[in-house]
């Protein structure tokens, strides 16, 4: 399903993902909302990290920052060397653009354009050539094994095909990581997995995925596991078994029919 | 983001809602129909203006007796009459800027052809009266020079004055009688219509001054002398020439009045011009009101789409689009709104111009300004009008815009 990856494999010293003492403070009229108190953590290249922590722990603030949609208050977050916290809007548009591939709760595709047309448009905003973009999307959308599917609009596929198209599409510009914001959380527990094997199979290829969960069956897929509370790190260790995903598709019954019916 | 793909996905973007797109840039055509529709009705009638004055004799100058002074009393013009027939010789004989040169007496009247009459005005002229009105025989023949010198009783009658006269039969080679004087009917003259100020110019009949002095008028002297110059541009020349001629005729003091006076037409033209430039700007003002309210349209309908695709927004930054691809993105689709409403509104325009023209009869002209200026226009207000929705699209905060339900 997922072929050899031709990721530039950037030099392996170092941490790929260099956070300290990171908070972030939110004001909401007068009163100030502390999201973050002080976090740090290192990431390197080719983790599975799975973020858990309930709502209102600071996860989501922490994946915003990741993903330079938001700037932290007070700290430091250097990905790849760069100083993300000293960027402009564009300049953390363009870091969007080619370090970071975006996989959303709900699929966040564009309805009334196709596979292809959804997984082209971080290419648009590069200097990509038509020809070559075209040839890109449709390799993405093979690596995430719907090869077949790519002229299909969102409303014509399912949610597990939706999300196989948002992962194509953070791919496509073979970016430093692959942030994932509860990407299972719409979706049913056979497709949950088989989703959660695709993410496996690119880490395997050297892909960095960092995964934002509040399930715990999820998140033992991942290699790694940091736990917020109340805007710190709680717990940060190493999973030493995860599950398979490949393996644990096997146990789960195609269809779940009989289970509605009873 | 490569131009030509934004404004792919700008076509994009409004065939996804067909029916609205259409009704806002219907603002924009029909602004652009109403001022290309304006500007040609304006400028035809300008033009057409221009036409009946051009049709008078630009180049045509009317020297006619001054005011009588004595003892200090003036009375108006024409009430002197020191305007001779010899007068009239001279300044075709000395004035190199004059062409044609027409005396002129004048005579009303009671005239009476077989059973019918008609009171009309009947004009003493020269030879030359055709070439200098631009005038033409409709059938039948002008006098002659011999006419002129024989004080013949001939006449030419304007087409008012034959169709009231002659109804059913030709007048040519008929006699009518004017003033109890017999008159032999040489010609007719074609229909020139009304002139600027409204007249019937057709209600006349022409004939040689000398005939209009000795049997009609009576009076001795010229009413007036027509002159054309040379070329429209001769006309001032022709102007001094006249007048310095006759002042010496008339042996006027350096520091005397004249005892003539000189009109031209330029004039009436510049002030007719004026007044349908007047009208034109007048006329294309009120239609682009309509322009200007086809641009609320687009950035009220903008800002609708702005609100609905927030999430697309989000989508769109989260994966790369920096502020100005947002922005670009969505003045692109106000531009492509007011660029096909401009352009159906220029088709429109002249379609229902050349419609006009052929309904009312009225003259329309469309000038490659007029499209110029509606196009440049339609594309400023997509501009003016896309750039606050764009702005406001391109300012929206990436988280927010992606949580936005």
């Amino acid at each position: 399903m997922i072929h050899d990856l031709t990721l530039s494999s950037a030099s392996t010293n170092g941490s790929l993902i260099q956070i300290e003492h990171l908070t972030k403070v939110y004001q909401l009229g007068e009163v100030d909302v502390h999201a973050l108190r002080g976090v740090s953590v290192n990431v390197s290249k080719g983790e599975f990290v799975a973020i858990m922590g309930a709502s209102g722990s600071g996860k989501s603030t922490f994946m915003n920052i990741l993903g330079c949609l938001d700037k932290p208050t007070k700290g430091s977050y250097i990905l790849e060397g760069i100083d993300v916290g000293k960027l402009s809007r564009d300049e953390l548009a363009m870091i969007r653009n080619k370090k970071i591939g975006f996989v959303f709760q709900g699929f966040n595709l564009l309805s009334r354009t196709s596979a292809l047309e959804n997984v082209e448009l971080p290419l648009f905003y590069g200097p990509t050539s038509n020809k070559v973009r075209k040839v890109k999307a449709t390799e993405a959308l093979e690596r995430v094994g719907l090869g077949d599917r790519i002229h299909h609009y969102p409303n014509q596929l399912s949610g597990g095909q939706q999300q196989r198209v948002a992962i194509a599409r953070s791919l496509v510009n073979d970016p430093s990581i692959i942030l994932a914001d509860e990407p299972t959380g719409n979706l049913d527990s056979r497709t949950s997995v088989e989703v959660m094997g695709i993410f496996q199979e690119l880490n395997n290829n050297g892909i960095t995925i960092i995964l934002v969960t509040h399930e715990p069956d999820i998140a033992q897929f991942a290699k790694r596991h940091i736990v917020f509370r109340d805007g710190k790190i709680r717990a940060d260790k190493v999973n030493s078994n995860p599950k398979i995903a490949s393996e644990v598709i096997k146990e789960i019954p195609m269809i779940d029919d009989e289970e509605e019916a009873a | 983001m490569k131009i030509l793909n934004i404004f792919l996905s700008a076509f994009r973007a409004l065939q996804r809602n067909k029916m609205r797109s259409f009704l806002t840039m219907l603002g924009i055509i029909i602004g652009v129909a109403a001022v290309i529709a304006m500007l040609a009705i304006g400028q035809g009638a300008e033009y057409s203006v221009k036409e009946q004055i051009a049709a008078l004799g630009t180049n045509v100058l009317m020297v006619y007796p001054g005011a009588q002074q004595q003892a200090g009393v003036r009375s108006g013009a024409g009430s002197a009459t020191t305007l001779t027939e010899d007068d009239a010789l001279a300044i075709s004989r000395e004035c190199p800027a004059v062409q044609y040169i027409s005396p002129g007496a004048f005579a009303g009247g009671q005239v009476i052809a077989g059973n019918l009459n008609w009171a009309t005005s009947i004009q003493g002229v020269g030879s030359d009266y055709l070439e200098i009105r631009q005038w033409l025989i409709e059938y039948g023949d002008f006098f002659t020079d011999q006419d002129i010198k024989a004080a013949a009783k001939v006449c030419i009658l304007g087409k008012t004055v034959a169709d009231n006269l002659f109804p059913d039969a030709s007048p040519v080679d008929q006699t009518i009688r004017i003033r109890n004087v017999p008159f032999k009917v040489a010609g007719v003259l074609t229909k020139k219509g009304q002139n600027a100020m409204g007249q019937d110019q057709d209600d006349v009949i022409l004939a040689p001054y000398t005939t209009v002095i000795r049997r009609l008028s009576h009076f001795p002297n010229l009413r007036f002398i027509l002159v054309s110059a040379t070329s429209l541009k001769d006309i001032a020349a022709a102007q001094t020439q006249i007048s310095e001629l006759l002042r010496m005729r008339h042996k006027i003091q350096q520091y005397d009045a004249d005892d003539f006076t000189i009109r031209n037409q330029t004039d009436l033209a510049a002030t007719a011009t004026a007044t349908t430039q007047v009208l034109t700007i007048l006329l294309a003002s009120i239609a682009s009101v309509s322009l200007l309210v086809g641009g609320i349209g687009i950035m009220n309908i903008m800002l609708v789409s702005v609100t609905e695709r927030t999430r697309e927004i989000g989508i769109r930054m989260s994966i790369g689009a920096r502020a100005r691809d947002i922005l670009t993105q969505f003045l692109i689709e106000a531009l492509v709104l007011s660029l096909l409403g401009g352009i159906t509104g220029i088709i429109i325009g002249v379609v229902g111009s050349n419609v006009i023209s052929s309904i009312a009869k009225w003259p329309t002209i469309i000038t490659a300004f007029s499209i110029i200026l509606s196009f440049g226009f339609s594309i400023a207000i997509g501009i003016f009008f896309g750039f606050y929705p764009a702005r406001k699209a391109a300012m929206l905060n990436p988280i927010d815009a992606l949580r936005y339900e």
